[in-house]
């Protein structure tokens, strides 16, 4: 019984370790610094989110990194629930391939994808920018996406489809009807998680980016010459949006499963 | 006939996607890395194979370092990740997936953010060190920014949540029994733990390693914001040559040479450890 | 021999070779012409205004070229006053909208991240943009990815700038610069952290502040310290002198002295006690001590310090090109260049702005009466002549190899 209450001790000392860095960011979301270094407590305010908008070139980084994140989510949603489908459903030559493909680039570090791909738009004569970004952003959410809709396609019960066609539905009809709706769930948390890998990506943004600032390189910038408090407080926010989606969909998901 | 083209009409858009922009420059890196000429007046393929003997022997340090650091923060990891995971796994009770929750609260947080946030903490005279030093017990000059405990400290911190779930997930899936078996048949709790977690929890941690040594070993965010002059490494040697002396051929085959190194030891590992469970957890 | 008729950038860029060649010989020439040293200098030199590109060179790219009332200027940070008045001012005059971001924070990134985009003929998304004569300005310049000025259109700095920023050994004549301002590399530190006082470069070598001390990451600015705290003398020097001063660089570093070698980021270290003693900017210290109340020394060490020229210049495929010479015209009106120098405290082109900053002081009163009479009367923004023999120009190149042996000596010691 010691023992596990000491391990419960010691996991909540863990957890508080980690959102240690996360109330540092809030706390400087209200701090009142004279000058514009935002480094040293000085005071309580809360002008920041008054003046949230205040810094237009952060205000357009993080409209940036929002219209990609959208973009590259919703095109690797469909591109990856297509193989996750196929890998899910059929047997066919190439799919080990695909999976091979996909398992590398998962797991090939960020730096060298990141790197690879300025070299090749550089070769080909394309200038790094929004739609290179864009590509970029797709490319290493598509095998994301395609994992989680092939782990619900594996899971799926085949028997529901067999009572469609049975019941005299195409298959066309069977898959629209039956199907999607079974796998929806999954292609939309594979939808989410390209948004936040999207919207957080900093290493192959600043490799593919060209002069396009996202919300992580635009800080990556500002940090050498002074973060602005309004940095912590997108940081809060986005931190407060992010948190209160998992919990809706956590909370809906339970109670469907209720 | 449509059953058959079914799954290629299926893979093929995504998967030329991922062909072209994926494949095709891996392909395209390792040919750069084989060219000489300067940025203005462009690259050309030469198969000039001494940029790699030049660019290792000149960053050597650099890319064993980072090596290194890759896996001690693996290894620091296991050693925190385990007992939370553990804990979790078996005394977590109803509320298990709010402790999980709580684990990846980091993520809802940009990860440059929160590196920044650890520069903060950590500087000189910040929240950590400045009243210790007004204390004098520590000496004016004492930091640990700009120090390899930084560094690590911060790989440990942005890739821990990638070591409790792997770890999570296979103790997890350990059905009570099986222990309760064990103890039935008189194996002290220490043993049990030994003869029968451990090895059932053997994959979690596998795939744990593969999940972040990769990450730290080529990463530059965290030397950047946290290191200094003796803890450069090597992601932060091919990013500056790519982004700030538009070296491309000897910043391409540093890349190269990362990836190779990395990619020997992915495979070999999960070769030795002879598992598919290694991908089918990472996969998760 | 001059390119003079092809529009099309990437035409330019296949001929840079050729230009390259005729280049090299205009900087031989400014070189030999060196002797005493302020010849070939961005600030003090007498030399007349070389030969300009060729007329219809110019006159080729501003054809057709009208004003769009918008104009995208990118510039380093510290590089003016953050309430922006001049930008007001100049739209309120001319009706151009300004985009101001302060996105340069050193030159190497500056030229990769742009260079993709100019060589593939695409705007880079400003139309002027603040660079340093750095080994970069060279790569700029001789891959042809800058417009070539209409002088027609710079009546101001033809009448106000310092005759000598048409003798630069760099872009003599002006053909595709003018100046914004000059500064001094030399020493910055903490009076209350260091202890003492800070007089020469061996301070920076000084076992006392190990893990303390910043230096550039800028090869030419962490070069030249090396050369001038070796006893070298970086105009002229030759490639063993670099290798020396790479010894004396990595003596510092190896024995842990460094903390980090730094970009425009060594203020913010300064400013939160990471470094006490560091390389710095003239009129970064200053504007932080203005800001943040900070109590900062910048000295010039007594073994020399560097001098640079950060000049204005418009990318080739900019797309608002009039309003961005306009610009550079509207810095060289005395007044503007009096307010701009009265904040940002680094030297300044326009040797009739210090009447003007006098005046200003006679007109204040108290602490602002006080404070401009010190930048009117600061060697930093307008250095006398005995200031000069102090500081030292960036190392030549006169072949590209040169500049690539120079980068290979000095890049291993921050990349270590």
């Amino acid at each position: 019984m010691t023992r596990n209450r000491v391990l419960h001790a010691y996991t909540w000392i863990l957890i508080s370790w980690l959102v240690l860095p996360i109330l540092v960011m809030i706390a400087f979301g209200f701090n009142d610094p004279r000058g514009r270094y935002n480094q040293t407590w000085q005071g309580f305010t809360l002008k920041w989110y008054g003046q949230l908008f205040a810094v237009p070139d952060l205000t357009d980084a993080l409209i940036a990194s929002l219209v990609v994140a959208v973009l590259s989510s919703l095109i690797a949603a469909v591109l990856g629930t297509g193989i996750g489908y196929a890998l899910g459903r059929y047997r066919f030559r190439g799919a080990g391939v695909t999976n091979l493909i996909m398992f590398a680039a998962i797991s090939s570090p960020e730096l060298v994808m990141g790197a690879s791909l300025l070299g090749f738009f550089v070769s080909m004569g394309v200038a790094p920018g929004g739609i290179t970004l864009t590509i970029a952003h797709v490319m290493f959410s598509i095998s994301f996406v395609a994992t989680v809709v092939r782990a619900r396609v594996v899971s799926l019960d085949r028997s529901i489809e067999e009572a469609a066609a049975d019941l005299g539905a195409t298959a066309w009809t069977t898959f629209w009807k039956v199907t999607f709706p079974i796998l929806l769930p999954a292609v939309f948390s594979g939808l989410l998680l390209a948004f936040a890998l999207s919207i957080d990506d900093f290493v192959i943004t600043n490799f593919t980016a060209g002069n396009v600032q996202t919300f992580p390189l635009w800080i990556w910038g500002s940090t050498r010459v002074g973060l602005p408090p309004q940095v912590n407080v997108m940081g809060t926010l986005i931190f407060a949006v992010g948190v209160l989606i998992a919990v809706i969909v956590n909370l809906r998901s339970r109670r469907s499963k209720a | 006939m449509r059953r058959i083209l079914a799954p290629y009409l299926l893979v093929l858009p995504g998967g030329l996607w991922l062909l072209l922009f994926f494949v095709v420059p891996m392909a395209t890196m390792l040919s750069l890395s084989l060219q000489e000429g300067d940025i203005i007046n462009g690259y050309v393929f030469t198969g000039h194979w001494q940029t790699y003997v030049e660019s290792i022997q000149g960053y050597q340090t650099q890319l064993i370092r980072s090596l290194v650091y890759g896996a001690i923060t693996s290894l620091i990891l296991i050693v925190l990740s385990f007992p939370v995971a553990y804990w979790i796994a078996f005394y977590g009770g109803r509320r298990k997936p709010t402790y999980l929750f709580l684990i990846l609260l980091p993520f809802f947080v940009s990860f440059v953010l929160r590196t920044i946030s650890w520069r903060m903490i950590l500087t000189d005279d910040g929240v950590l060190l400045h009243p210790l030093k007004e204390a004098g017990l520590l000496p004016e000059s004492f930091h640990l920014l700009g120090t390899p405990v930084a560094v690590i400290g911060g790989l440990v911190y942005n890739f821990l949540p990638f070591m409790v779930l792997p770890i999570y997930v296979a103790l997890e899936r350990i059905d009570p029994r099986v222990v309760e078996a064990a103890r039935d048949l008189y194996a002290s709790p220490l043993t049990a733990f030994r003869r029968v977690i451990l090895p059932l929890s053997l994959p979690g941690v596998f795939a744990g390693v593969l999940m972040t040594f990769v990450p730290a070993s080529s990463d530059y965010v965290n030397a950047e914001l946290l290191g200094g002059t003796g803890t450069t490494m090597i992601g932060q040697v091919i990013q500056s040559k790519f982004l700030t002396s538009s070296d491309y051929p000897s910043a391409s085959a540093l890349a190269f040479t990362l990836m190779t190194v990395l990619l020997i030891g992915v495979f070999a590992y999960a070769r030795a450890l002879g598992t598919d469970d290694v991908m089918k957890v990472a996969a998760r | 021999m001059f390119p003079t008729d092809e529009p099309d950038p990437t035409l330019l860029r296949g001929l840079s070779r050729r230009r390259l060649g005729r280049r090299d010989a205009l900087r031989l020439g400014g070189m030999s012409a060196m002797g005493a040293f302020l010849a070939a200098c961005g600030v003090q030199g007498q030399g007349k205004p070389s030969a300009s590109v060729a007329p219809d060179a110019v006159a080729k790219y501003w054809a057709g070229k009208v004003q769009n009332n918008k104009l995208d200027f990118a510039n380093w940070p510290l590089y003016m006053d953050p309430s922006k008045p001049e930008l007001a001012k100049f739209t309120a005059k001319t009706g151009i909208q300004v985009k101001y971001d302060e996105v340069i924070q050193e030159m190497g990134p500056w030229f990769a991240k742009v260079q993709p985009q100019l060589a593939a003929g695409q705007s880079i998304g400003y139309d002027l943009m603040v660079i340093t004569n750095s080994i970069q300005f060279g790569q700029f310049r001789d891959a042809g990815f800058l417009a070539p000025l209409d002088h027609s259109k710079l009546t101001n700095y033809a009448a106000n700038a310092a005759k000598s920023y048409a003798a630069t050994s760099y872009d003599p004549g002006n053909v595709y610069t003018v100046p914004w301002a000059s500064g001094i590399t030399g020493i910055a530190y903490d009076p209350d952290k260091v202890g003492r006082k800070i007089t020469k470069l061996a301070d920076l070598w000084d076992p006392a502040f190990k893990g303390k001390v910043g230096m550039f990451r800028d090869p030419q600015e962490l070069g030249n310290f090396g050369l001038l705290a070796a006893g070298i003398t970086p105009a002229g020097s030759g490639e063993a002198d670099w290798t020396a001063a790479a010894a004396k660089l990595k003596e510092q570093k190896d024995a842990g002295i460094v903390r980090q070698y730094y970009d425009q980021s060594y203020v913010d270290a300064l400013g939160k006690g990471e470094v006490w003693i560091t390389q710095a900017w003239s009129g970064d210290i200053f504007q932080k001590n203005v800001s943040d109340g900070t109590n900062f020394e910048f000295v010039i060490p007594e073994e020399g310090g560097t001098i640079w020229t950060d000049n204005m210049a418009i990318p080739i495929t900019a797309a608002n090109p009039v309003d961005a010479i306009m610009m550079m015209d509207f810095f060289y009106e005395v007044e503007n260049a009096a307010t701009l120098a009265e904040y940002i405290n680094y030297v300044c082109p326009v040797p009739a702005a210090q009447a003007v900053i006098k005046e200003h002081a006679a007109a204040a009163t108290g602490e602002d009466k006080e404070y401009l009479t010190s930048v009117a009367d600061s060697p930093l923004v307008f250095p006398a002549e005995a200031d000069y023999s102090k500081l030292h120009y960036y190392v030549e190149f006169d072949t590209p190899q040169k500049q690539q042996a120079f980068t290979k000596t000095f890049e291993p010691i921050v990349l270590g």
